[in-house]
């Protein structure tokens, strides 16, 4: 059978939603339209039906109770609403958050307003790998914070964290923990009681669901997180998230994670033999690339290769038929390079040649070996027209710093 | 990224890729750029007895754009004279290119190469001071 093109190894950007998930949202989608608020028709009850066996799917894929999940458009909201929640809630308590550089926009952008706003932040350093240590947690610990935010797994790079660690070494200390794990969820275990997590962030479409929904779980018991609530209006989600609920995206949510719940397992050892296969398969055949991220505390399916003398956007015009992404400066509008990369001392000029895979449910060892020969071919003949190749092989020696 | 017929053109089959000997007498060399910022080209002339460059060549590490402006500057330097190719604008590339206003630094990058390169050649033939008028690259 002919491969069918483009291919799609993008899945860290979003997912296309499983055919399963959209099954169980369609009725919610057409005849059963009622409003989850509306206590006094059936139209109402079975809206409120869906959403509650939706937040039960949800909770179950993170070790939760049903009870702590509020619904939310996505991470970035339940990442403001976590950050801006806390810091609000207890400004009489402290005034210091510890998070990381290469956290995700939605956690960094927070922090960034609040530190304006006068709250202290404590930018923990990544180690190159892309890892924040437990120790590192704990000594930036003062009496003054009152929240600590780390992702599960990053984004571009896929590495993960020891959250299981550091949960323990907040919770020690008595400050909640925030852990965004956008990323993480649904592709390997979490945990929100075994790792020590008091609110959690999580979306809908990097599992398979639609988009414009996700959640934030919120402890109610031991310890008890109490949150300013970001949007006022009628008191939904527990009077945390007032809007009417997004009900066909809920229940596509909880479909969703339920399809994770039960797959996850075999799925990541899936997921990792391909990801390594892209790995050697390049790798044996060019020279001169290296891996960013952490080497095996990865998601199963990231892999963020650097390709030296070669521009990360150009490599993507060459393989114009494999849809990833780069951290080029050149696919971005502004003129930098990844932050991310930066943050763990990759130097600019590698960072400008990265290029991140990430593989799903529905990428084949077909669609991996077609990348293969499309990397391969087009870090070739970008190399050959590359004036560092050239210098680095030392035929013509090269005046430019 | 939506680039015109034209770059993908130029990207898919550059023109006059290569290098010329550095140190000949007759060839000028220009490398502009940093790897730091994700973009260096290098361009090279050859120029005969009587001022005209009979031969230029390209390498670029950058985007598509990049590669596209060094590829179309190349192809317009050769058979002109050097007075000529010292008139040559970044504007013409963009131009030509129909690059999106991000991209614009690429067009820049080119200019300069193309200029940097002529000075070599120039002050390897003992013209580096002399204003760029016609006549003035009689031997």
């Amino acid at each position: 059978m002919a491969l069918e093109l483009p291919i799609y190894l993008d899945n860290n950007a979003t997912t296309p939603i499983d055919p399963r998930v959209l099954e169980a949202m369609m009725p919610y989608l057409t005849a059963v339209f009622g409003n989850a608020a509306s206590r006094n028709h059936s139209f109402g009850w079975k809206a409120e039906a869906a959403v509650e066996t939706a937040r039960e799917q949800v909770a179950k894929l993170i070790g939760a109770a049903a009870k702590d999940i509020v619904f939310t458009s996505g991470a970035t909201e339940s990442d403001n609403l976590a950050i801006k929640g806390v810091a609000e809630m207890y400004a009489e308590k402290g005034n210091h958050i510890i998070t990381c550089p290469i956290e995700h926009k939605a956690v960094i952008d927070p922090c960034k307003y609040l530190e304006e706003k006068g709250y202290q932040v404590t930018w923990l350093k990544p180690d190159r790998t892309g890892q924040v240590s437990a120790r590192q947690v704990a000594e930036a610990i003062t009496d003054k914070t009152i929240l600590v935010s780390i992702m599960a797994a990053n984004n571009e790079i896929g590495t993960v964290n020891p959250i299981a660690e550091i949960g323990r070494a907040t919770r020690q200390r008595g400050v909640f923990f925030h852990c965004d794990a956008t990323q993480a969820v649904g592709k390997i275990p979490i945990d929100v009681e075994a790792m020590s997590i008091d609110l959690l962030s999580a979306s809908g479409h990097k599992i398979y669901g639609p988009k414009g929904v996700g959640c934030l779980y919120v402890r109610r018991h031991g310890p008890r997180v109490r949150l300013a609530c970001q949007m006022h209006g009628g008191g939904h989600e527990r009077g945390l998230r007032s809007g009417t609920l997004n009900v066909a995206g809920i229940v596509g949510f909880g479909a969703a994670a339920e399809i994770c719940q039960r797959e996850l397992a075999e799925e990541a050892v899936r997921l990792a033999a391909l990801r390594d296969r892209l790995h050697q398969g390049i790798v044996a055949k060019l020279d001169h690339v290296t891996l960013n991220g952490h080497p095996t505390q990865r998601l199963p399916g990231t892999l963020n290769l650097s390709f030296a003398y070669v521009e990360g956007e150009s490599l993507m015009m060459k393989m114009k038929d494999v849809a990833v992404s780069s951290g080029s400066a050149c696919t971005s509008a502004s003129l930098e390079p990844s932050f991310v990369l930066r943050g763990i001392g990759v130097g600019d000029e590698l960072a400008h040649g990265s290029i991140r895979f990430s593989l799903g449910r529905f990428t084949t060892a077909e669609q991996i070996d077609y990348a293969i020969e499309q990397v391969v071919r087009g870090v070739t003949e970008l190399r050959q027209l590359s004036p560092l190749a050239e210098s680095a092989e030392g035929s013509t020696g090269r005046d430019a710093k | 990224m939506p680039y015109s017929d034209k770059v993908m053109d130029h990207f898919t089959n550059p023109r006059n890729v290569g290098s010329l000997d550095k140190n000949a007498p007759d060839v000028g060399t220009g490398i502009v750029g940093a790897p730091e910022c994700g973009d260096v080209m290098k361009l090279q002339i050859k120029v005969d007895p009587d001022g005209r460059i009979v031969d230029a060549k390209f390498k670029t590490f950058g985007c598509g754009s990049a590669i596209a402006a060094s590829s179309l500057a190349t192809e317009w330097l050769k058979g002109r004279r050097v007075e000529q190719a010292g008139e040559l604008k970044n504007a013409d590339i963009a131009n030509e290119l129909s690059l999106p206003p991000v991209k614009i630094h690429c067009s820049v990058l080119a200019e300069d190469a193309v200029k940097a390169a002529i000075e070599d050649w120039k002050r390897k033939n003992g013209r580096a001071t002399e204003p760029p008028a016609a006549g003035a690259d009689k031997p």
